[in-house]
């Protein structure tokens, strides 16, 4: 996997060959974590699909704003409200030269939802697939959904030919004790091509001068270099010392380090994840309380108290230094256009203290915050600071901050929604409201896909029939009326505490400028060498 | 510091102590006399946390986050009930950093005991037990030196908080602490009382003793623990320093106390995120303090060595 | 002595087996692999069926045997992260890492003998007391803020020597080192000494300890009636015979060199099997979990019986146990 990188050697030669060829222009960049499988379908997760992006290309795009826009599917129309007709992109080749074809698109959309594919929620399992001719596909669906391709622009399109040749057909899973090529290599459409990965250290990119959206133009940086850079100090020396280009994330402390330095400057947007706490309303009994004998949470006032308690501002202002947006809602205002309707409850610890008199509960009581210490923006600092923060109203809070593998092992179905009070972050992978309703709102049943990530168990029927409506509903104004109904009802019944969407953060080098999507993807064809 | 113990068991510690060139080695040297006082001071002021610190860190109803990044009061930008400063909480550093050190020597402490409780036994039951049983022992031993503190720690506390889910971390952060770090520390002992046990086992007084009926398990200890007290005591103190350090070391891997119940390296740990930010005050004043601490400690363990080695003298 | 050898290697080899037992058992508390092999939204049923494939539902006895089986065959099995062989990817590291721990010990030798020498002639000069309180204070403070206030001073504000990484690394073969580049060779140096901090100071104080017995043996006694020159005496017999416990602690220190690498590794994101191994406990990646650690033991296990066997050589009158 290493490849043998003589640097000095190199230079010296070429600088013998020819002065007159340009110079390279390589663009470093550092990130905490590290690419795992380069299968595009073994693991549905942000970085290593997002970066995967810049290799293999989805029928669709998501520019600097996500607006989807064509990507390897030129357009598309709905021919019939259960039939979608694609129109792929020709002349198209894959990295090894072969060209792409709806054969491909065939191919893919069989492989991802094939076993041990971590991306089988992207296609509906009843869709079919038919390549009309090599340039059309047909999507034949058993009910109507809008929003079929909203998440195709991570479900990317791979080589028919190339993925049987190489004994890659199967997706490759943890299980597999054999190394398949397409979990090593790569063989995409996209703008850059990986020359190597050494796994869990760096990963090198050359770009792909014969990709269609170059547009005729020479490639904007000729070689991307990522290197994982665990440790935030380290990761934000990194870039001030100016050995990288860019590094994310950025600690909000270290925002105004990296502003003062002449060389860098930081790059900050809103991000679409909302940070949250939930609360076990399902059970009779809190498992982690010295109330022993009753739930107090299932009652309405007892959530209004823990939600006045909270000053999610000053959470904003200091723990995350203005680097966090405080949120009514449990998703990002950009994604609904009636988000302004909704507000936060005021910060009021007196008004707690009277509501959890009046639900019987004078004195507080105590409960255990389960918190992850490794996943979010300051998270543990945030379940410390609401801790100090229910301490006024009279609530005992008692944190409990783990590394996220135990974390999520206990709290998420699999660990049998193991907490009483949790902090947790959404983003809806769909960039929908459906998501938000349906993943957290939704009762939790026996059938798979009904809330799954409703840890608290909070259930109200009527929410779950709106969220039906809203699937099925084509109109965009009537869609949004049937959103705002559901939020109405979830925000009144506190089913959720809202604290705040988290701000990105990137560092970025003066030498060059980055696009910045509000999903935290990274995307190479959007970097712009400064003059 | 041989034989004559063995006739004069009954001496205390304290008579041999004064009795040999500790005292006078002690009152010789300036540096030595300097860092028992500062580990004197620093002890009592741990211990009296409570009585000596402004604020309690611990009090969460106390806290506001308004008050939180303050620096020192005598930069001027600070303000004048908080002399070192807040930290990102709002704590008051001087009164974490006095609870903090608490928290900290008792880690030290429990920990060397606990592995100078075991290292004896088991030291004493090899060397006395000879064959299979010392194989066994020393083995171990073996292995456990190739699993220092830091692995043992990230074993252990991965272990306990799967089984506990976490809860309770403020309790079980602490054992673990002890357990990992005491583990990795007894070996020492174990050799040097297993080394003074073999040579003792054969003397005439054990055969004696055994003769009368006397448990010879009694009779070791009895004779082996004044021989190997001098060696013991300067393990101790050296250790005392390395398992302050080592938990220092093990809250930076995210095993060490929880950020709520900080020791001194758990403060250093949150600190470290506010070194580029500016924020010095919040890792400077805990990490002066421990280091001046394990400093003095260790300066003790030196002076210690040194003054019970009959060879330098 | 070859009875020695082999019933040493018995008992230890029973030792490291259940060592990694206890290991074994202890992995399955550290967390569910599977949560950190799938993304959120996978179903519990793709869950389970996946736990089945990889047999994390048959006994702990079972797997244990299935890891130690294949073990001993050189197969360690697939990184749950990686989905590669866990042999591979040790491969890939261990030469970072055992690069950097050699340069380190380098660095404390070269370091720790001359000052300890220095400390023991000169009991109580100044600069014999400047030595020791200011290599005191090196290890008097936690390794991983060393480690930062290095890069602080050396990468952010000097720009002088680079904050992480290995820099250039060439391929020798299934080595890689880079020992050979310019950039290699800066790279290390900040980790190189957070790492032998430690080192340098216990080679110092060990020398100068041993140095100070051995002045006042007899035969130095001698050999300076002899009216033998004081430097002879003092380089030519002295320190020679220091360095027998000298060299034996070193050896001996493999075990906390290489579990400080852990913190270095992570400080400075050093691409080696510390790092690898750390990762791999928050990712609860068991394969190389439990590879790192019986690599640790079975190296650890190895350098004691050459040092144990070495003694016997060196020194014929210690009396094997047992022979």
């Amino acid at each position: 996997m290493n490849t043998i990188k003589l640097m000095l050697s190199a230079t010296a030669l070429t600088s013998v060959v020819a002065s007159a060829v340009a110079a390279e222009t390589t663009f470093r960049y550092g990130f905490q974590g590290s690419l795992g499988s380069l299968d595009p379908y073994s693991l549905s997760e942000t970085f290593t699909l997002g970066t995967l992006t810049n290799v293999y290309e989805g029928l669709t795009r998501r520019d600097e704003n996500l607006q989807i826009q064509p990507g390897l599917a030129e357009s598309w129309e709905i021919i019939e409200p259960t039939r979608w007709r694609f129109n792929l992109r020709q002349g198209v080749k894959f990295h090894n030269g072969n060209d792409f074809t709806a054969a491909d698109v065939v191919f893919s959309a069989n492989r991802v939802r094939s076993e041990g594919s971590d991306l089988k929620a992207r296609i509906p399992t009843d869709a079919e697939f038919i390549a009309v001719d090599d340039h059309t596909v047909d999507v034949v669906l058993s009910s109507a959904n809008p929003i079929l391709h909203s998440e195709w622009h991570t479900w990317m399109i791979v080589d028919q030919e190339w993925t049987v040749t190489t004994d890659s057909v199967q997706v490759t899973t943890a299980a597999d004790t054999s190394v398949t090529t397409i979990s090593q290599e790569t063989n995409g459409t996209g703008p850059f091509m990986i020359a190597e990965h050494t796994t869990g250290v760096e990963t090198n990119f050359t770009a792909n001068a014969g990709w269609w959206g170059w547009n005729g133009k020479a490639p904007n940086v000729d070689r991307v270099e990522f290197k994982t850079i665990a440790a935030d100090a380290t990761r934000v020396a990194a870039l001030l010392s100016g050995e990288m280009d860019l590094v994310y994330p950025v600690p909000p402390q270290d925002i105004g380090r990296v502003e003062s330095n002449a060389a860098t400057s930081a790059l900050v947007g809103p991000e679409l994840r909302t940070i949250f706490l939930g609360m076990d309303q399902a059970r009779d009994v809190l498992t982690y309380s010295n109330v022993t004998d009753a739930n107090p949470l299932q009652d309405v006032r007892v959530r209004q108290a823990f939600y006045h308690a909270i000053d999610a501002v000053a959470i904003s202002a200091r723990i995350m230094r203005g680097q966090a947006t405080p949120s009514a809602l449990m998703l990002a205002p950009s994604l609904f256009s009636g988000s302004g309707a909704f507000e936060r409850l005021a910060y009021d610890p007196e008004l707690s203290k009277q509501l959890l008199a009046d639900a019987g509960y004078p004195d507080g009581f105590e409960i255990q915050l389960d918190c992850p210490n490794d996943r979010y923006v300051n998270d543990e600092a945030i379940c410390q600071a609401v801790a100090a923060m229910m301490a006024r109203a009279g609530i005992t809070v008692n944190v409990n901050a783990q590394p996220k593998a135990q974390f999520f092992a206990r709290v998420l179905a699999a660990g049998g929604y193991d907490t009483s009070f949790y902090l947790l972050g959404w983003s809806p992978s769909s960039f929908d409201s459906w998501n938000v309703l349906t993943q957290l709102h939704g009762c939790r049943t026996q059938n798979e896909g009904t809330g799954p990530f409703n840890i608290g168990g909070y259930c109200n029927l009527k929410v779950d029939e709106l969220a039906a409506q809203v699937l099925v509903e084509n109109d965009a104004a009537k869609r949004d009326e049937l959103i705002a109904q559901a939020y109405k009802m979830t925000t009144d019944d506190v089913a959720y505490l809202p604290l705040h969407q988290q701000g990105l953060a990137w560092g970025v080098s003066e030498k060059f400028s980055v696009a910045q999507r509000a999903d935290n993807i990274f995307r190479f064809s959007l970097i712009t060498a400064a003059k | 510091m041989s034989t004559d113990y063995q006739t004069n068991e009954a001496k205390s510690l304290l008579r041999r102590v004064l009795d040999s060139d500790i005292w006078y080695s002690f009152k010789k040297s300036k540096v030595t006399m300097v860092a028992a006082g500062v580990a004197l001071i620093i002890f009592l002021a741990a211990l009296l946390a409570p009585l000596l610190a402004p604020h309690n860190p611990f009090d969460l109803a106390s806290l506001s986050l308004m008050d939180s990044l303050l620096p020192p009061s005598w930069t001027g930008m600070g303000d004048p009930r908080y002399l070192l400063g807040t930290d990102d909480q709002g704590r008051d550093v001087l009164s974490t950093i006095l609870y903090g050190s608490r928290i900290s020597i008792a880690v030290g402490l429990a920990s060397v005991a606990f592995a100078a409780v075991l290292g004896i036994t088991l030291g004493l039951v090899a060397g006395y037990m000879g064959g299979a049983v010392d194989a066994v022992i020393m083995r171990v031993a073996d292995v456990q030196l190739s699993f220092p503190a830091i692995l043992i720690a990230l074993l252990i506390d991965g272990t306990i908080s799967g089984l506990t889910g976490g809860v309770n971390r403020e309790e079980t952060a602490f054992t673990v602490l002890v357990i990992s770090i005491g583990l990795s520390f007894w070996v020492q002992y174990a050799r040097t009382v297993r080394s003074s046990t073999l040579v003792e086992r054969d003397k005439e007084y054990v055969q004696a003793a055994r003769l009368i009926g006397l448990h010879p398990f009694l009779i070791m200890l009895r004779h082996v623990l004044p021989n190997v007290m001098g060696p013991v005591l300067v393990i101790a103190t050296i250790n005392l320093a390395l398992a302050i350090i080592t938990e220092a070391t093990l809250s930076f891997l995210g095993v060490g106390m929880p950020s709520t119940q900080p020791s001194l390296g758990t403060m250093i740990r949150i600190g470290n995120d506010f070194l580029f930010s500016g924020e010095w005050w919040i890792t400077l004043f805990p990490g002066a303090l421990l280091a001046v601490l394990v400093l003095a400690v260790n300066l003790l363990g030196d002076w210690l060595r040194d003054a019970l080695n009959p060879k330098l003298r | 002595m070859i009875a020695f050898v082999i019933r040493r290697i018995i008992q230890s080899i029973i030792v490291i087996m259940v060592v990694g037992l206890v290991a074994f058992v202890m992995f399955r508390f550290v967390g569910d692999p599977v949560n950190q092999m799938v993304g959120l939204e996978t179903s519990i049923a793709d869950r389970e069926l996946l736990r089945e494939q990889l047999g994390l539902n048959q006994p702990l006895i079972v797997q244990y045997w299935h890891f130690i089986s294949n073990a001993a065959q050189g197969d360690f099995g697939t990184s749950y992260q990686y989905r590669r062989p866990v042999s591979e990817i040790l491969g890939e590291r261990l030469p970072a890492t055992l690069e950097l721990a050699l340069v380190s010990a380098i660095f404390a030798i070269a370091a720790g003998i001359p000052m300890g020498v220095y400390t023991a002639l000169y009991r109580d000069s100044v600069l014999s007391n400047i030595f020791l309180t200011v290599s005191l204070i090196g290890i008097s403070l936690p390794s991983f803020l060393v480690g930062i206030l290095l890069i602080f001073i050396f990468s952010v504000h000097l720009q002088w020597l680079p904050s992480f990484g290995r820099g250039e690394v060439v391929d020798l073969g299934w080595w890689s080192t880079g020992l050979l580049t310019a950039t290699g060779l800066k790279a290390i140096i900040l980790p190189a000494i957070t790492l032998g901090l430690f080192q340098m100071t216990l080679i110092m104080r060990l020398v100068r300890s041993e140095m100070m017995e051995v002045l006042r043996t007899d035969f130095v006694k001698f050999a300076k009636a002899r009216g033998l020159k004081t430097r002879v005496v003092h380089f030519g017999h002295a320190l020679k015979n220091t360095m027998i416990p000298v060299i034996t602690i070193t050896g001996l220190q493999f075990g906390s060199i290489i579990a400080f690498a852990i913190i270095t590794e992570t400080v400075f994101q050093w691409p080696g099997s510390g790092l690898l191994f750390l990762q791999a406990v928050q990712n609860v990646d068991v394969p190389i979990m439990a590879a790192y650690l019986l690599m640790i033991a079975f190296l650890f296990v190895l350098i004691n019986l050459i040092v144990d066997v070495l003694y016997v050589v060196v020194d014929p009158r210690i009396r094997l146990e047992g022979s």
